[in-house]
């Protein structure tokens, strides 16, 4: 299932070192230290409040930790980093917004420049190549408010895609949606991150759906973090360590069940 | 108030009032306001910022009874009150819900203001309730100037502004992530909102300003679903309305601002009723025609 590592002359894409990160005196990150390669399919579990969308908010720029260092692709994070593709935790949106699906996907492509923009058959040519990839090209004209959770998370993750990043970082796409399109999501991250080689941080609630596409697993509890296969990092011994508790982690039906953790 | 009869009570012809100076003013200056507004409507919708066009012209009338107390031109109160209050309303920033109770209550507080500001001025507040209720056919050449410059230079930050605008306004964090200054453009947003606010209120009036804010721009927005479309069709429906109003109050007793919100009214209810059998349905089909 997982791959084997990447070619090790390759730059990582993401590199921390002892990185502490406290909001107030609450730590939730304490001496965390990674790296992630090109191409890789990491994801990132643990429990509410661990500290995921936070990771992720690091890497954009947007937090600063308070000790140790972050390089992404070598730099350290900047806010307007076209090198990352970054999709939020998704709220529903208002029904009633005079927006369609294309305008949601060309805000990758030129939302942060100033003016209007001027319609061009290049700017078309290249969202509906993007509303092709993530097969959302049926309801490219389509109200956003009209269309269904699994439907808008395509047309985000298609925004992302927009600026050609090496990193994707998506912040719980599968919330919310029920197992088939929830399938769905997971086949399309994976073609993605496997064609164009860009290295993938999927913040989820459950490995089970992404065990058949999940390179290695973060795993955060407690401000601490394991990282590694997924048979290594969702085991009994691993995660009641993280968790200074005892963790059950039972294995049935070729799915992964953790008992006794808060997730 | 504003009958243009001959002495045999009849009106010789409905266009005629178009010859008087006050009522070319008159529409000069709604349309300004008009474009401006719809603009101004169609990003308050999307930000759902438009409890805060409510907010805004109220606050704004407690400024102009202020200035009147204290002797000064109404208009410069209103003006100071509802770009203070935008400012305000930046700081709270943050949820809609929450936001939303925290404008309501700097809302009634400055009503209150206003109240007082009224009870204690001796005389006949006139200028005052010109605010309240809108005093456009009573504008002169350099009201016009003024507010057709203001317009224009609110219309050319917005365009400015746009695609970041509506970026930050549909997705902040991604917006956020990708360099855009969030924070920085809600602020002008809220400023300009208050310059478009007062603008209006010189139309419409403050209790009106909602029809000239709003409506065009909610109408629009259930009608077509490109953002620059939504707002061309805000702004026809907007020039409309004025004119309308302006032309029906002209050859009529009735207020101006009466006849804008009634045709805004009229509009949006059966766009409102009727936008569920074309939204969403046209756009998957034609895109399944393009399959075929």
């Amino acid at each position: 299932m997982a791959r084997e590592t990447q070619d090790p002359v390759s730059e990582p894409v993401i590199t921390l070192e002892h990185v502490r990160i406290q909001f107030g005196k609450r730590t939730i990150l304490d001496d965390v230290s990674l790296t992630v390669n090109e191409g890789e399919f990491i994801v990132v579990l643990g429990p509410n409040g661990a500290g995921k969308s936070t990771l992720l908010k690091l890497l954009l720029g947007l937090l600063k930790p308070n000790a140790g260092s972050i390089h992404v692709l070598g730099k350290p994070p900047r806010r307007g980093n076209n090198a990352i593709g970054y999709a939020p935790q998704h709220r529903q949106l208002e029904a009633d917004l005079a927006l369609r699906a294309r305008d949601v996907v060309g805000f990758g492509l030129d939302g942060n420049r100033w003016g209007t923009g001027m319609p061009s058959a290049r700017r078309k040519a290249i969202i509906d190549k993007a509303l092709l990839e993530v097969d959302a090209f049926a309801f490219a004209d389509a109200p956003i408010g009209q269309l269904s959770g699994g439907e808008q998370q395509r047309l985000l993750i298609a925004q992302a895609l927009l600026a050609n990043p090496r990193l994707l970082l998506l912040d719980e796409p599968l919330a919310n949606l029920d197992i088939s399109h929830e399938q769905e999501i997971v086949a399309l991250v994976a073609k993605v991150c496997r064609t164009r080689n860009v290295a993938v941080m999927l913040v989820a609630h459950d490995i089970n759906p992404l065990l058949p596409v999940v390179d290695r697993v973060l795993y955060i509890a407690r401000g601490h973090t394991a990282i590694g296969p997924t048979d290594e990092v969702i085991t009994s011994s691993t995660l009641s360590q993280l968790y200074g508790s005892p963790v059950e982690v039972v294995q049935a039906l070729d799915r992964v069940f953790v008992v006794g953790a808060e997730t | 108030m504003l009958s243009h009869q001959n002495s045999s009570g009849k009106v010789v012809n409905m266009f005629d009032v178009l010859q008087y100076s006050f009522i070319q003013n008159a529409l000069l200056a709604g349309t300004c306001v008009a474009v401006v507004a719809a603009i101004a409507g169609y990003f308050m919708i999307v930000r759902g910022l438009t409890f805060a066009g409510h907010a805004l012209p109220n606050i704004g009338f407690a400024g102009a009874a202020g200035a009147v107390l204290l002797g000064i031109d109404p208009v410069i109160g209103l003006y100071v009150f509802t770009i203070g209050a935008a400012i305000s309303i930046g700081l709270l920033g943050k949820e809609a819900n929450e936001r939303d109770t925290s404008i309501g209550i700097i809302m009634t507080f400055a009503l209150g203001l206003g109240i007082l500001f009224l009870s204690l001025y001796f005389g006949y507040a006139e200028r005052v309730y010109s605010i309240l209720f809108g005093q456009i056919v009573g504008i002169s050449q350099a009201d016009v100037v003024i507010s057709g410059i203001s317009s224009l230079l609110t219309l050319g930050i917005f365009l400015l502004l746009f695609r970041p605008l509506l970026f930050s306004s549909f997705d902040p964090e991604v917006a956020e992530a990708r360099g855009v200054p969030i924070r920085l453009l809600a602020m002008i947003f809220l400023i300009l909102i208050a310059i478009t606010v007062s603008l209006s209120v010189q139309v419409v009036g403050a209790l009106l300003v909602f029809t000239l804010l709003v409506g065009p721009a909610a109408t629009a927005s259930r009608i077509v679903q490109r953002p620059l479309w939504a707002i061309v069709i805000a702004i026809l429906l907007g020039v409309s309305y004025t004119w309308l109003g302006i032309f029906f109050a002209a050859n009529s007793n009735w207020p101006v601002s009466f006849y804008i919100a009634t045709l805004s009214f009229g509009i949006y209810l059966p766009v409102r009723l009727l936008s569920p059998l074309w939204i969403g349905r046209r756009a998957r089909r034609s895109a399944k025609e393009i399959y075929a």
